[in-house]
C-alpha cells in the first residue's frame, strides 16, 4: 500500500498523432493517491485522448505511463481495468438492453472467477459467487441512489441515472482510480449538486478520482488539482484558483485578446 | 376484483403449474415418435429426430450469434468437422471403428478447435465483415471435403463416407428393432431417444451459460464492445469462448448425424445449411432458447409438410398444376418474408430482444 500523498498515476511524455493531427505532444500529469484531479481544456484539446490512452483504448506513440506500480504502457483496456482503472464515457455507453442491476453485475467480471464449468455445473462456490455479485451490484445501485430502477432496461433510465449508473458499473469494478469523462454533461444544476456529492462520497470512501470536465463551477468547487490541455499541450497545472488566474489558461479559454 | 392479467401472471408463477406442465411436456416427448408414427408415418419420426439435430446445431449457433452477437455465416463448418470425424474413425473407410463413447467427446473437442480456429483471426472483425469471414471459413471446410482424396484418400471426395456405423452401446445397437416391456422399438425410435436425451442436456447447458457470469460476458460484448473491455472483460477469450462452446455443440450434433445416417458426403455441408441455421435462430427470436426451438421445429416440419402440396394438387384439380418442390421453396420463401415482415424479433423472442428491436430509437437515443 503506498502511503497518501503519494503517485498513484504517472504519465509521462505521452505524444498521440493521428495522421497529421498531434493529439497529444509530450503530455506529463501526475495523480496523487486519495485526490479528485481534473483535466480541463477547450473542445479538442486532446483530453478524451488521453482518457482513452491511460485506458488501454490507444497504444501511444510516445511516452511512459504507470499506475500503481505497475506499467500501463501497452496494456489492453481489460488488463488496465484489471489493475485498479475503472472509466465512464463521454457518450454513455451502458449495455443499454440489460437492466440496471445487469449492467453493475457485468462490473464484478473482472473480480470474480466462475468459468463454463462453474456455470454448467453450479456447484456450491459458483452459487456463492453469484450471490456475492446480485449483493454488491445492488448495494453499488444503492450507493449511486438509483436502487428503485434496479431491474428496469439501461435505456429507459433517465439520463442523470444513466451517468450514475455508469458510475456504479465502473465502481463495481474494485477501481483504484475512477476516471470519468465529463460525468456532470447535460446535467441541470441540481443533477449536477448531487453528482458532486456523489464523487465527494467515492473520494472519501478512498478511491482516486480523475475526471474532465467542462463544468468550470464543479471543476473548481471539487478539483484538489486541475490540468489544462490546449492543442494537445499541458499549458498549466496547480490548484484550481491558481490555475484560473493563469494567463495561458485564460488566453486558451477566451482568446489572446484578453490576455 | 382481481384483473385476469394479474391471475394469470399467479397462476403462471404458481410452482405446481410449472411442473404440471413440464410432467405434460415429458409425456408429450417421450409418446411423440409412437404418436406420429401412428398419425403420419414412419418418415415423420425420422424427421421428428432431425428436428432435435438441428435445435442441438440452433443452440449451438444461437451461442455465438444469439448471446456474443458474432454473426457466423459458416456454421455447418462445426457439423461437418463432427460428422466427418465420426465417419472416419467408425467406418470401413480407415478400418477404424471406435466406439460411441470415446467419438462424441472427439467430435465434440475437435469442432472446438475448428472453433477457436476460426475465431482467432476474425476477433477483430464485426457485423458484416464477420460474417463475410466466416462464410468464407465454411467454404473452405466443404472444399476441403472434397478434395482431400487426393494424393491420399482422406475424405474419399465428393462421394464421401458410406458404411458408418450405427451408434451403439457395447452391444447394443439403435439400429435395430428392440423389445422392451412388450413394446417394439424400431431404429429410428432409439435414435429419437438418444437425440432427446442430447438436446436436452444442449439445452440446459445453453441456460446454465446464459445465466451466469460467463452469458453476461457475452451479452455485455454484444451490447457494447468497448465498454466490455473498459470494464475488465477479455474480449478476445471471451469471444474465443464463445465460437468454441456454440461449435462443439455443432460438433456433437454433427457426429450425430454421420451415425444416424450412415453417410456423409460434402453436399450436405453447404452454405444453404448454414443459412437454413442461421434462419432457425433468427426467425425463432435470437438468444432465446425456446424461440430457438420454436424456430427450428417450423423450419424442419415446414418444407416436409409443404411435400404435401402435390397430393393436395392431384386431390383438388384432378392433376398437378405447380411442382411441389418450386412451391416449396416459394411458399417456404413466403412464410419467412412474413414472419420478418410481422414479426422482425422472431416469433417468440425474449423480452430482452424485443425491447432491443422495439424501441431501436430508444435504444439509440440511449446511446448518443
Amino acid at each position: 500500500m503506498t502511503p497518501p500523498n503519494a503517485a498513484v498515476l504517472d504519465v509521462t511524455g505521452v505524444s498521440k498523432h493521428f495522421g497529421g493531427l498531434a493529439a497529444l505532444t509530450g503530455v506529463s500529469i501526475t495523480v496523487k493517491r486519495g485526490e479528485i484531479f481534473g483535466l480541463i481544456g477547450p473542445n479538442g484539446a486532446g483530453k478524451t485522448t488521453l482518457f482513452n490512452i491511460v485506458t488501454g483504448l490507444y497504444p501511444p506513440d510516445a511516452g511512459e505511463i504507470a499506475f500503481n506500480g505497475a506499467r500501463l504502457t501497452g496494456m489492453k483496456p481489460h488488463q488496465v481495468a484489471e489493475c485498479g482503472i475503472a472509466r465512464t464515457f463521454q457518450n454513455i455507453r451502458l449495455f443499454a438492453n440489460m437492466s440496471a442491476l445487469e449492467n453493475v453485475m457485468v462490473g464484478r467480471h473482472v473480480r470474480t472467477r466462475a468459468g463454463v464449468g462453474g456455470a454448467v455445473l453450479r456447484n456450491a462456490a459458483t452459487r456463492a459467487e453469484e450471490a456475492a455479485i446480485t449483493a454488491r451490484a445492488y448495494a453499488l445501485l444503492e450507493y449511486v441512489g438509483i436502487a428503485g430502477h434496479a431491474v428496469e432496461p439501461a435505456f429507459c433510465l433517465s439520463y442523470g441515472d444513466q451517468r450514475r449508473l455508469e458510475v456504479a458499473r465502473a465502481l463495481a469494478t474494485d477501481p483504484v482510480l475512477l476516471a470519468l469523462d465529463e460525468p456532470a454533461a447535460g446535467m441541470n444544476a441540481t443533477e449536477t449538486a448531487k453528482l458532486k456529492r456523489l464523487l465527494e462520497r467515492i473520494r472519501g470512501d478512498g478511491t482516486t478520482l480523475l475526471l474532465i470536465e467542462h463544468d468550470v463551477k464543479l471543476v473548481m468547487g471539487l478539483c484538489d488539482r486541475v490540468a489544462v490541455l490546449d492543442y494537445g499541450r499541458k499549458i498549466a497545472e496547480g490548484a484550481p484558483l491558481e490555475v484560473q488566474r493563469d494567463p495561458a489558461v485564460v488566453e486558451a479559454y477566451l482568446g489572446g485578446a484578453l490576455a | 376484483m382481481r384483473l385476469p392479467t394479474e391471475r394469470w401472471r399467479d397462476w403462471k408463477r404458481d410452482p405446481r403449474v410449472a411442473w404440471a406442465v413440464y410432467l405434460g411436456l415429458a409425456v408429450l416427448l417421450l409418446a411423440l415418435p409412437f404418436f406420429t408414427d401412428w398419425a403420419a408415418g414412419r418418415a415423420w419420426v425420422r424427421i421428428a429426430a432431425f428436428a432435435l439435430l438441428y435445435i442441438m446445431l440452433a443452440l449451438g449457433l444461437n451461442i455465438v450469434v444469439g448471446y456474443a452477437g458474432l454473426l457466423d455465416l459458416g456454421y455447418v463448418a462445426f457439423f461437418a468437422v463432427g460428422a466427418y470425424l465420426y465417419a472416419l474413425l467408425a467406418s470401413p473407410h480407415f478400418g477404424i471403428h471406435l466406439p460411441f463413447w470415446a467419438l462424441l467427446p472427439a467430435c465434440a473437442l475437435l469442432a472446438c478447435a475448428f472453433g477457436v480456429l476460426l475465431g482467432a483471426p476474425t476477433l477483430r472483425l464485426r457485423g458484416d465483415y464477420l460474417a463475410i469471414v466466416t462464410l468464407g471459413f465454411g467454404e473452405i471446410i466443404r472444399i476441403f471435403l472434397v478434395n482431400l482424396n487426393a494424393p491420399i484418400n482422406i475424405t474419399n471426395g465428393p462421394q464421401g463416407v458410406n458404411l458408418i456405423d450405427p451408434i451403439r452401446f457395447g452391444g447394443f445397437s439403435l439400429a435395430q428393432t428392440h423389445s422392451f416391456l412388450g413394446i417394439e422399438f424400431p431404429a429410428v425410435y432409439n435414435y429419437y431417444y438418444l437425440f432427446l436425451l442430447l438436446t436436452l442436456a444442449v439445452i440446459f447447458v445453453s441456460m446454465r451459460l446464459e445465466d451466469s457470469r460467463i452469458g453476461r460476458a457475452w451479452a455485455a460484448i454484444r451490447e457494447d464492445e468497448v465498454a466490455a473491455a473498459a470494464m475488465g472483460i477479455n474480449t478476445r477469450n471471451v469471444k474465443l469462448l464463445a465460437f468454441a462452446m456454440g461449435a462443439s455443440f455443432g460438433g456433437v450434433s454433427g457426429g450425430l448425424f454421420a451415425g444416424f445416417q450412415g453417410f456423409v458426403s460434402p453436399e450436405s455441408f453447404t452454405i444453404i445449411e448454414s443459412v437454413m441455421i442461421l434462419c432457425m435462430v433468427v426467425l425463432g427470436g435470437m438468444g432465446h432458447i425456446p424461440g430457438v426451438i420454436l424456430g427450428t421445429v417450423l423450419l424442419v416440419a415446414l418444407p416436409e409438410a409443404l411435400r404435401y402440396l402435390g397430393p393436395l394438387q392431384q386431390a383438388a384439380f384432378g392433376r398437378v398444376l405447380a411442382d411441389p418442390a418450386d412451391l416449396r421453396l416459394l411458399v417456404f420463401g413466403l412464410a419467412l418474408i412474413l414472419v420478418m415482415l410481422l414479426r422482425p424479433s422472431g416469433l417468440w423472442p425474449s423480452p430482452v430482444r424485443r425491447r432491443e428491436l422495439a424501441a431501436g430509437d430508444d435504444v439509440g437515443s440511449a446511446r448518443v
